[in-house]
């Protein structure tokens, strides 16, 4: 089974009040290091077989007309998980 | 008619009877009821409509209600943008039908491209609800010419994701071809760029706004206004000016 991994940010110029509301949490947990966050949107389309370059292409066309609101949103990244290291198998990243 | 008196009902009925206004609900849809009880105390019949419809049942407008279309699960509007009714709504308005989407029919008319910009969640980040104070920009749109311009309103607010978003290019374009139809009054809720409240397409067909005209429809169930508490039917005159468009055109 094949999995595209695709990422979509607000836009720079665009408030974005969630990461507003993160940053203003952090420094009351101790964590005065960090100046500005964003939060963006990670989606995980899967595919039964291969990520072939038309599943590619096609995901690449959804993310830019349903996964993302080019008004207020940029995609960042649209792979193949396979071909990228540590997300081939989905399992989450510890510290 | 005086624009400051609420307009009876009565009176509307049957000037303008036979006019069907179409009301879409999707999943999540809350201000459907009040939307069609609004058109139907306009004088107009009031059609549900339902998402996964390609018809439109031949009606003359359509409202596209508030409320949480698909849980705003995505972005706010995103998902209802493909339900199979909304092909038929921008092909109509395309066509020139007149279409009013309120709240989150404002958001789904963005994300169908039918009007410009975004909304995004308000700038203090925290749901709004509040009788709200606008100014009509533009009373020639099919949903505002019986305001006047310049004339102050006052109906129910209430989102999360209502800060109107769009690039300043096309900002200026708004404000240039008179298509800010209502601006925050004293007071910006969610902090929407130039304090705009809703907009129109450049036909004047198409008209979009956050706060929620069908809930100021009756006395007795509205916000206050100079009548006394809960007497503000300024929401009426929407669907008396659809009606009026309808009758005109």
């Amino acid at each position: 089974m094949g999995r595209v991994v695709v990422e979509v940010m607000p836009k720079p110029e665009i408030l974005d009040p969630q990461g507003k509301a993160v940053v203003g949490a952090l420094p009351r947990l101790g964590f005065t290091q960090f100046s500005g966050v964003r939060q963006g949107k990670r989606f995980e389309l899967e595919v039964d077989g291969e990520v072939t370059p038309e599943i590619l292409a096609a995901a690449r066309e959804a993310a830019a007309t349903l996964l993302s609101n080019p008004v207020i949103e940029d995609v960042v990244s649209v792979v193949d998980a396979a071909a990228v290291p540590g997300e081939a198998t989905g399992t989450p990243v510890s510290a | 008619m005086s624009v400051t008196e609420p307009m009876p009902a009565a009176v509307a009925a049957p000037v303008l009877a036979g006019a069907r206004i179409g009301v879409i609900t999707f999943p999540g849809t809350l201000d459907d009821r009040d939307a069609s009880r609004a058109v139907r105390l306009a004088g107009a019949e009031a059609v549900s409509l339902w998402h996964a419809d390609e018809s439109l049942q031949d009606v003359d407008a359509v409202v596209l209600p508030g409320g949480f279309s698909y849980g705003d699960y995505l972005r706010a509007g995103a998902i209802s943008r493909f339900a199979p009714a909304m092909a038929a709504v921008v092909d109509a308005a395309n066509g020139g039908m007149p279409v009013l989407g309120i709240c989150n029919g404002f958001q789904v008319l963005t994300e169908a491209h039918l009007l410009p910009g975004s909304m995004v969640k308000n700038d203090h980040l925290h749901f709004v609800c509040r009788e709200q104070s606008l100014v009509v920009e533009n009373a020639r749109t099919a949903w505002t010419n019986e305001f006047r311009r310049g004339q102050q309103i006052t109906i129910p607010l209430k989102n999360q994701d209502g800060q109107f978003v769009a690039d300043e290019r096309t900002l200026d374009e708004l404000e240039g071809e008179g298509r800010v139809v209502f601006r925050y009054d004293g007071w910006n809720p969610n902090g929407s760029r130039r304090d705009i409240a809703g907009i129109t397409n450049d036909r004047g067909n198409v008209v979009g706004l956050m706060p929620h005209p069908e809930h100021a429809v009756e006395a007795g169930f509205g916000p206050a206004s100079a009548e006394g508490p809960r007497a503000g039917v300024d929401g009426l005159t929407f669907f008396t000016s659809v009606l009026s468009s309808l009758v005109h055109a």
